[in-house]
C-alpha cells in the first residue's frame, strides 16, 4: 500500500490539521515508511483470534442515570479562548 | 543541613518524624535547587509558594502526630497530570495558559497523603517520544555526561523532565506515565527506579489522554523502596475511570523482603536482539547471575510475538490519540489560531490544530487517522488488536506455567546525545521502546532498575515484568536486583 500526495491530503483533512500543498510529498513519504513498518503484522495468522477490546477482564462498571455535577458553567468556560453570555463562541457555522 | 534535597523518600520520612528537619526547610533545599537547575530545563513550570504553604500544613499534622504516608515529602509532577489552577499543558503549544478547574485522582491522592508540589514537570508533547525533544518547552537535558565529554544527552522519555529532575536530586520523587515505555526508558537512561503497574492500578482521571488504552501513570523514584511507598499512595479504585480496578492496593513496602529464594524468573530468547550493544547483552547476564545468586531458578522462556509489538503499538496507540486529541478544537480550551476574514469553523479547527500540534504529534494523529479510516480500520487497527490478543496470551502462558517475574534489559541502548536521532527516521527512535512496550500491550507491571553503567560511565537499566496485579511481589524481585546490583553512583553536578 503506497500513500499519494493526495491521500496525505484526504488524511490531513480527515485529522483537521492544515497542510500546506508543498508540504504534502514529504508527509506522503512519512506515512509511507510508518505504513512498511506495520506492514509486519500481515504475516501473523490471526484466524480466529479475537480482537482486543480490554487489557484487563472486567465488566464496564455502571452508575445510576442521575445527575451527580452540572451547574458549572463559570468553571467550564473558563478556559474558552471565546465564551459570551454563557456559551462558547465560534465562527458562523450556518449561513 | 545541607543536601537535604539528596535523600529518598523513605529517609526524609523517618527523618521528618524524627523531627531531625522540617518539611519547610527539605522544601526550601528542593526549591533552591530547583533555582539552580535552569540547564537541565527539567521544571517548567515553579510553584513555591504552593509548595511552602503544602509544607506548612505538612509540618503542623507532623507536629500533631497525625502524618499519612508522604506528609511533607517534595515531588514534581509531570505536566501531563491535571493540577488545579497550575499550568498543565502535557508540553504542547495547543494547551498554552490551561488551567485545570479540577485536580487529577492521582496528584489529590499524593496530596491526601500530605505531599508537597514544587512544579511541573517537563516531557515530550502529549507523551509522544522517547527523547523529550518534542516538547513546546524545548528539550530536558539528562543530568549523566559521557565521561568528560559536555555533548548534552537525552534523559529518555516522553517522562524526561521527570527522570532529570529526581536523578538531579531536584526532588525526592517525580510522577510519571507510561504509555509504551515513558516511565521506564527515561529512569533506565538517569539512572532512577520507575515502576508502570498494572493498567487500571492508577486512576487516568485528569490525566490528559494519549492512548487510553496504554496509559498508566507511575513513581520515579531514588529507590525501589521510594517506589513502594510512591505507588501505594498514587494507586486506588476511583469511579471516574471507569478502567480503574476495585481491588484493595496492599501495603508494598511492607513486601519488600529481599527474599527471591525459590522464585521463577523467565528470560526470554526473543529480547536478544540482533546488532544489540555488547553492553547491553552483558548488563542482562549480570542480572541472570545475581538474581540466581538471590536464590531464583532462572528459565530460558519463548515470547514468540514480541517482534509484532512494536507495529501493533504503532498502530494502536496513534489510532487512539486521533480520538483522544481530536478534543483540541480551539473550543474549549487552550489555543485557538487568529481567523482571517471569511474563515469558518473548518478553517478555525484546521489552522488551530495544525499550530498548536508540533510534528510529532501531527504525523501520530494523522496515521491514527488513516488507520481507522473506512476501508483500513479492519486491514490495520482490527489486526493490530488481534495480534495484540496474542501478545498477551503469550505472557499468559508463561505465567501459567510458572514464572514469577520475566526479566530483560531496560532499554537498547544508554542515553544517546540530544539530536542525534533528528536525522534519523522516526522509526529507529520508536525502537527505543522495544524491550518496554510489550507489557503496555499486555496490561502487565514493569519496573526499570539501575543495575550498571557502560564504559563512558552511563547508566543502565535492567527491566521485570510482573504478574497482573501483583506489583508488591515484583517489586520484592526489584528490591532483590537493586541490593544486588548495588548501583549507586550518582551525575557529576556540572548544571
Amino acid at each position: 500500500m503506497s500513500i499519494d500526495k493526495d491521500t496525505a491530503a484526504r488524511v490531513a483533512k480527515l485529522a483537521r490539521i492544515r497542510v500546506e500543498e508543498d508540504a504534502l510529498p514529504d508527509l506522503a513519504n512519512e506515512f509511507n515508511n510508518i505504513l512498511t513498518f506495520i506492514e509486519q503484522l500481515s504475516e501473523v495468522d490471526v484466524d480466529g483470534v479475537e480482537p482486543m477490546t480490554s487489557v484487563t477482564p472486567m465488566a464496564l462498571p455502571r452508575r445510576a442515570d442521575v445527575v451527580t455535577e452540572g451547574g458549572d458553567a463559570g468553571p467550564v468556560l473558563s478556559n474558552a479562548p471565546d465564551a459570551r453570555e454563557g456559551f462558547f463562541a465560534v465562527p458562523k457555522v450556518v449561513e | 543541613m545541607t543536601d537535604l534535597n539528596k535523600l529518598t523518600l523513605a529517609e526524609a520520612r523517618d527523618q521528618l518524624r524524627a523531627k531531625e528537619f522540617t518539611s519547610v526547610e527539605l522544601t526550601q533545599a528542593c526549591l533552591d535547587a530547583v533555582e539552580a537547575s535552569s540547564a537541565l530545563n527539567a521544571f517548567v513550570h515553579n510553584t513555591p509558594e504552593i509548595a511552602i504553604a503544602q509544607a506548612e500544613a505538612a509540618d503542623a499534622r507532623l507536629a500533631s502526630g497525625d502524618a499519612p504516608a508522604m506528609c511533607g515529602l517534595p515531588l514534581g509532577i509531570k505536566d501531563l497530570f491535571c493540577t488545579k489552577g497550575v499550568p498543565s499543558q502535557a508540553a504542547s503549544r495547543i494547551l498554552q495558559g490551561f488551567l485545570p478547574e479540577y485536580e487529577s485522582t492521582v496528584t489529590q491522592n499524593l496530596f491526601d497523603a500530605g505531599a508537597v508540589m514544587l512544579g511541573k514537570l517537563n516531557m515530550d508533547e502529549f507523551a509522544m517520544g522517547s527523547s523529550n525533544e518534542t516538547s513546546v518547552y524545548g528539550n530536558a537535558v539528562n543530568p549523566w555526561r559521557r565521561g568528560n565529554d559536555d555533548t548534552p544527552l537525552t534523559p529518555g522519555g516522553s517522562s524526561g523532565g521527570s527522570a532529570s529532575a529526581v536523578a538531579a536530586d531536584l526532588c525526592l520523587a517525580a510522577t510519571g506515565t507510561d504509555t509504551g515505555g515513558s516511565i521506564r526508558q527515561p529512569a533506565a537512561f538517569t539512572g532512577i527506579t520507575g515502576i508502570k503497574p498494572t493498567y487500571g492500578r492508577c486512576s487516568r482521571w485528569g490525566v490528559v489522554a494519549f492512548a487510553s488504552s496504554l496509559d498508566q501513570a507511575g513513581p520515579m523514584t531514588k529507590s525501589v523502596r521510594d517506589s513502594a511507598i510512591m505507588l501505594e499512595t498514587m494507586c486506588g479504585h476511583d469511579p471516574k475511570d471507569s478502567t480503574s480496578a476495585n481491588l484493595p492496593v496492599p501495603n508494598f513496602e511492607a513486601m519488600l523482603t529481599g527474599d527471591i529464594r525459590g522464585k521463577v524468573i523467565g528470560i526470554p530468547k526473543e529480547y536478544r536482539l540482533d546488532g544489540m550493544p555488547e553492553e547491553i547483552g552483558a548488563l542482562w547476564d549480570d542480572g541472570i547471575a545475581m538474581l540466581k545468586a538471590a536464590g531464583a531458578e532462572i528459565r530460558e522462556i519463548s515470547l514468540p510475538h514480541t517482534k509484532y509489538a512494536l507495529p501493533t503499538y504503532y498502530v494502536i496507540a496513534p489510532a487512539e490519540a486521533s480520538s483522544n486529541l481530536a478534543r483540541y478544537d480551539g473550543v474549549r480550551y487552550g489555543h485557538r489560531a487568529t481567523l482571517a476574514q471569511g474563515d469558518g469553523i473548518t478553517e478555525m479547527y484546521e489552522k488551530t490544530r495544525a499550530e498548536g500540534f508540533g510534528h510529532e504529534v501531527q504525523r501520530r494523529v494523522m496515521v491514527g487517522t488513516y488507520v481507522l479510516s473506512a476501508g483500513f480500520y479492519d486491514a490495520y487497527y482490527n489486526r493490530a488488536r488481534k495480534v495484540r490478543t496474542l501478545i498477551k496470551q503469550d505472557f499468559e502462558a508463561v505465567f501459567e506455567a510458572g514464572v514469577d517475574a520475566i526479566l530483560t534489559p531496560a532499554t537498547p541502548s544508554a542515553a544517546f546525545g540530544l539530536g542525534e536521532m533528528s536525522e534519523a527516521d522516526p522509526i529507529q527512535m520508536y525502537l527505543n521502546d522495544v524491550f518496554t512496550v510489550t507489557v503496555n500491550l499486555a496490561g502487565l507491571p514493569g519496573i526499570s532498575v539501575p543495575a550498571g553503567q557502560n564504559k563512558q560511565g552511563l547508566p543502565l537499566g535492567l527491566q521485570l515484568i510482573g504478574r497482573p496485579w501483583e506489583e508488591g511481589d515484583l517489586l520484592n524481585t526489584a528490591y532483590a536486583l537493586e541490593q544486588a546490583a548495588g548501583f549507586d553512583a550518582k551525575p557529576g553536578k556540572w548544571w
